[in-house]
């Protein structure tokens, strides 16, 4: 099992996840994050002042999924979240000991399948 | 700022100092002929007879409840609005007012409520005129030279001011459909076509003594408009700009995904826009009841009652409409319903007996809902500005056609006299009443069209993708509305952040816990 966790833009989010859930992997995290990397920060003017702001607002996508699938996840990313213009953010794969299904005990490979009819958008 | 916005705000800033520079050199030059209201020693204003002293105070109170309009129509954009272009819409609104003031100061009262056919000539511009012309002592300014408005004794500047007000309420209405992608510099240069031009001829033609209202246009036969506060001059106006604009804007970025299908883009703040739509009904009180620019004859608290009782209608009609369309009790089109049925019961408020006003009010809520909705597949209107003004403004007018009381229609002394469809049996009063919706929606959509079309391809009226995403606040303004939000509390003084030079005690002002 391996974790992918990328940084990304916010407008990336959401094809992202149509194509993720399209390909079968309906389940990620998300979180908004801040963070600084080779991005300049931006200067906000306050009535005279300034205020420098050096950590950027970003999307944390974290997604375990089982080793085969590792690039299809890593490949969707970088399709939509590259722009070509630094700040696009950055993917990390981690290797994963266990996993738990909470609502079953079940472990292993078998909690990252998708239930046959579940995962679907709610109608 | 880029170069051609630091351009453009330089031209602004010049054209204000030649407006400001002009009035000045008119007056020299005509000191004795039109003294100015206020330098002028023999036009101070003396004793008011007392009942022209009630009529002018109820005439300033209700300009100051349409001028906190200006509050309302603030905070219910704010509310629909996302967070990231919030405080762009505190500048707009603070901007727009201030550009109709001047222009309306420099050019659109004359035109607007001047003596003349299609557009006032009888002086005014820059508030200069003849002084005491009627003869009136004590602020009857040139009574004679506005016309429209000498049913009521009420001082020339205080009408002066409280049709300001209406001139910036239309202006309002306008950047409605506009909001969270427009470069600021647009609203600065409409604004002032706007507010010099488009506005006061269409106003002057359908409440200003101009064609529309006196009747009879090239002999067709057709009666004067009835239009007592303006659905028609003021709210569909307003909208018909507000279309033009959103023609040549386009939709936010995301509103319509890959299929053409509208996505809801939620506005941040329900109780702002709540608060917004409650000031919008206060201040409607001075709109309404307000233009009867008259407290002596006693009509203004009934037109005040019939614009509360057509409000509370709509807002039943759209939340049960919403309710059986959606599903749900819809928060913002109680607001709208609200809204609709002001707009709607404005061209009546003076004209209909107070039992058709819940009539009036319930079908402008109806035809805000289904009007949202409809436009909403297709165009994007964020505050619903093209429904609740446009479609109720045009609804409210042909009101007017089908409710007008006989007497009403006497006393005011426009339209048929005979009133509306069901009283006098005939459809000559609606007739005029959709002729006029028609003349004034064909010229604001021409001459609005013309103004953005000029405006796109000279200075742009759109700005950047990176702009609309990053929200106008930062993008145009500098600053975030809600900087707490948007910066991360690590890099705010007071929040996280400690400035470099406090920490080592050598700052403008030490803390001295830091430096202890």
């Amino acid at each position: 099992m391996k974790m992918v966790v990328a940084y990304i833009r916010h407008e990336a989010f959401e094809p992202i996840r149509e194509d993720l859930l399209g390909l079968g992997f309906p389940s990620l995290t998300i979180s908004e994050v801040k963070g600084s990397g080779r991005q300049k920060g931006i200067t906000e003017h306050y009535r005279g002042a300034t205020v420098t702001n050096h950590l950027r607002p970003k999307i944390k996508i974290e997604c375990v999924v089982e080793d085969s699938d590792q690039q299809t996840i890593v490949d969707t990313i970088l399709r939509h979240a590259r722009t070509g213009m630094v700040g696009d953010g950055k993917i990390f794969v981690i290797p994963v000991e266990q996993s738990y299904r909470i609502r079953t005990g079940e472990s292993g490979d078998e909690t990252l399948q998708a239930h046959p009819g579940e995962g679907s958008e709610p109608s | 700022m880029s170069s051609t916005g630091r351009r453009i705000a330089l031209m602004s800033l010049a054209a204000l100092g030649v407006l400001l520079l002009v009035p000045a050199l008119g007056i020299a030059a005509d000191a004795p002929k039109y003294p100015s209201m206020l330098h002028d020693d023999s036009s101070v204003p003396s004793d008011f007879s007392p009942g022209m002293a009630i009529n002018t105070t109820w005439v300033v109170v209700a300009a100051t409840l349409v001028i906190f309009m200006q509050g309302g129509f603030a905070l219910l954009e704010i509310g629909f609005s996302r967070g990231k272009n919030v405080g762009t819409i505190v500048a707009k609104i603070l901007t727009n007012f201030s550009i109709a003031a001047l222009m309306w100061w420099a050019c659109g009262f004359a035109l607007a409520f001047g003596n003349g056919k299609y557009f006032g000539n009888s002086g005014g511009f820059f508030f200069s005129m003849p002084a005491l012309a009627d003869g009136v002592p004590g602020g009857g300014y040139a009574q004679s030279a506005f016309g429209a408005m000498s049913f009521s004794s009420a001082t020339v500047s205080s009408k002066f001011l409280f049709q300001m007000s209406f001139c910036a309420v239309s202006l309002a209405i306008v950047w409605g459909t506009t909001l969270e992608r427009i470069k600021f510099g647009a609203y600065v240069l409409y604004a002032v076509v706007f507010a010099g031009l488009i506005y006061p001829l269409g106003a002057h033609w359908v409440f200003g003594g101009g064609f529309l209202q006196v009747g009879d246009w090239l002999g067709l036969g057709i009666v004067g408009v009835q239009d007592f506060a303006g659905s028609t001059a003021v709210h569909l106006i307003g909208a018909t700009g507000a279309l033009a604009a959103l023609l040549l804007l386009g939709p936010r970025r995301g509103k319509y995904g890959a299929d053409g299908k509208p996505r809801a883009i939620p506005g941040h703040n329900m109780p702002l826009f709540g608060l917004g739509v409650i000031i919008l009904l206060i201040g409607w009180i001075g709109f309404n009841a307000g233009s009867t620019l008259n407290a002596i004859d006693g009509r203004f608290p009934e037109v005040a009652a019939i614009t509360m009782i057509a409000a509370a209608a709509g807002v039943l009609a759209a939340l049960l409409v919403a309710k059986i369309k959606t599903g749900s009790i819809d928060i913002g089109m109680a607001g709208n319903g609200a809204i609709a049925a002001l707009v709607g019961i404005t061209a009546g408020s003076g004209y209909v007996a107070l039992w058709a006003a819940p009539i009036i009010g319930a079908v402008a809520g109806v035809i805000v809902v289904l009007g949202v909705y409809a436009i909403d597949k297709k165009i994007d209107d964020p505050v619903g500005a093209l429904s609740a003004h446009g479609l109720a403004g045009v609804w409210g007018t042909l009101a007017c056609g089908i409710f007008t009381v006989p007497a009403l229609a006497k006393y005011n002394a426009w339209g048929d006299p005979a009133g509306g469809l069901i009283y006098s049996g005939s459809f000559k009063q609606l007739i005029a009443q959709a002729f006029t919706v028609i003349v004034a929606f064909t010229f604001v959509f021409i001459m609005s069209f013309v103004t953005f079309w000029i405006i796109k391809k000279t200075y742009g009226l759109r700005v950047t993708a990176e702009e609309e995403n990053a929200g106008l606040d930062i993008s145009e303004h500098g600053m975030y509305g809600y900087p707490e939000q948007f910066i991360p509390a690590a890099e705010l003084v007071g929040y996280g952040a400690v400035p470099a030079l406090d920490r080592i005690g050598t700052g403008p002002v030490s803390d001295p816990e830091v430096t202890a």
